[in-house]
């Protein structure tokens, strides 16, 4: 199983192909369709923006911080109307979600280098497991689910290559896009 | 009562039910493809962790639904007050927001939250369904034919389910309605949720659909999470009532894997937890 650290060069991303499996170790920001949707109108971010989760965690507060408890992905397909505006702002190479882009999307992924990955659907005790910290929380105000969590993540997966920066895809047919 | 309540929240998002444990072995023993497996396999592994640490085994803990049997007066107070606690003590995410302004209530709770439906006749029992948002999301409801048929209700499932694709976190379970008014054929398709898995319908003609649309969904190949594969489905009940001559509404709620619920019911004299 190949590792990735992130945030993902173009070169290093650029050899893997779809269903390939991996884990990797870094910072991921999680964003859903309120904060691509900030981001995109005020053409910024509070935090790079290079790997993004899709996903909007289960947390506790512990002490000042906080603590993650079920982390797992949510559905993709809510934010492939901000993709590419995603990966011309903000450079993103590593993408993670469930249930993928659908067809359309493989062309601006090759364009701009980026890889879509896929972590197993609800399984957030898993996920959680390889979430090492919390680094810092940004638009809280937006609801814990939709805020962006910095999340310091090792060995996080495995992640099954989905979609890859070459046009290839694992989905049976992509019948996951929105209809 | 309302610890109980509580602790039926508790187990509901914590502990994966074993009817749908036993499907998803069954249908990892059965799965060729190694992506197919893979998926299988880490979602048992996380059903295995969560109850393990006590933790929600999905970080959508969804929108929290009540199904009363039995008279209970009114309950509804009490149930919200559940959710809060259950919220702060499992602890649930904070889900609930304002249909426009999106603003988060916090507590999980709001108008009309926690969802409650009331079924009459029957021993006391509350039962607890979370419904995630991504497979609720691919659920539909449409009024078909009036002659439509087995054959057309089935295409009908058959469709909404390839439409969903990955969305709903396959593996998934059907919940079909079909009969009454549109709104009843919905509730209905709940309703059919809450059925353990294995079961099948004791009338000989919805016993056949249910047969039927499990074959025709499982043929889509979707698979686990969308990577092919032979099981896109575990389970599908079909529930139905009387309708006018002119219509036949059918309703599908898309369940994920993660098909999370438990009950609360009465013996001698103290609250018990069981699941299916
Ligand atoms: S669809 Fe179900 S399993 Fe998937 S993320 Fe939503 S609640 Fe969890």
């Amino acid at each position: 199983m190949r590792h990735l650290s992130l945030p993902a060069e173009r070169a290093s991303i650029s050899s893997l192909r779809a269903g390939d499996v991996v884990k990797v170790s870094g910072r991921l920001v999680t964003a859903r369709d309120r904060a691509h949707r900030r981001a995109l109108e005020l053409s910024s971010a509070p935090v790079e923006l290079k790997s993004v989760y899709h996903c909007g965690p289960l947390v506790r507060r512990a002490g000042d911080g906080w603590e993650v408890l079920s982390a797992g992905p949510t559905t993709s397909a809510r934010m492939e109307a901000y993709l590419e505006g995603l990966l011309e702002r903000f450079g993103t190479t590593v993408i993670i979600g469930k249930g993928g882009f659908s067809e359309g999307a493989l062309d601006v992924l090759r364009r701009y280098g980026c890889v879509y990955l896929s972590f197993t659907g609800g399984a957030g005790a898993l996920a959680a497991a390889a979430v090492k910290r919390v680094v810092e929380v940004h638009w809280l105000e937006l609801g814990i689910p939709e805020a962006l969590w910095v999340l310091e993540v090792r060995d996080f997966g495995p992640l099954v290559v989905a979609m890859d920066a070459r046009g290839g895809s694992v989905y049976a047919r992509p019948a996951s896009g929105q209809e | 009562m309302l610890d109980g309540l509580v602790e039926l929240i508790r187990t509901a998002v914590v502990r994966l039910p074993p009817d749908v444990t036993a499907a998803l072995e069954a249908a990892l023993a059965a799965e060729e493809e190694e992506l197919a497996a893979l998926q299988l396999r880490l979602m048992l592994e996380n059903a295995a962790r969560a109850e393990e640490l006590g933790v929600p085994l999905c970080q959508d803990t969804g929108v929290p639904v009540f199904f009363l049997r039995g008279e209970w007066g009114e309950v509804e107070p009490l149930l919200a007050e559940a959710v809060r606690r259950a919220t702060e003590q499992v602890p649930l995410r904070p889900c609930i927001v304002h249909p426009l302004s999106r603003e988060n209530t916090g507590d999980n709770t709001g108008a009309h939250v926690p969802v409650v439906h009331r079924i009459p006749g029957g021993e006391r029992s509350v039962s607890f369904m979370p419904k995630g948002a991504g497979s609720e999301n691919c659920s539909a409801a449409a009024p078909l034919p009036p002659s439509a048929g087995a054959g057309e209700i089935a295409g009908f499932v058959a469709d909404v389910v390839r439409r969903a694709g990955a969305k709903p976190c396959p593996p998934v379970v059907l919940g079909v309605g079909i009969g009454g008014t549109l709104e009843h054929a919905a509730l209905l398709s709940k309703l059919a949720l809450l059925l353990p898995l294995g079961t099948e319908s004791e009338e000989p003609a919805l016993a056949e659909l249910e047969r039927r649309i499990l074959r025709e969904v499982n043929s889509l190949g979707i698979g686990p999470m969308g990577f092919g594969g032979r099981c896109t489905c575990l389970g599908v009940r079909v529930l139905s009532a009387h309708c006018h001559t002119a219509s036949l509404p059918v309703a599908v709620s898309l369940q994920c894997w993660a098909h999370r619920r438990a009950t609360l019911v009465e013996r001698d004299g103290s609250w018990e937890v069981v699941q299916p």
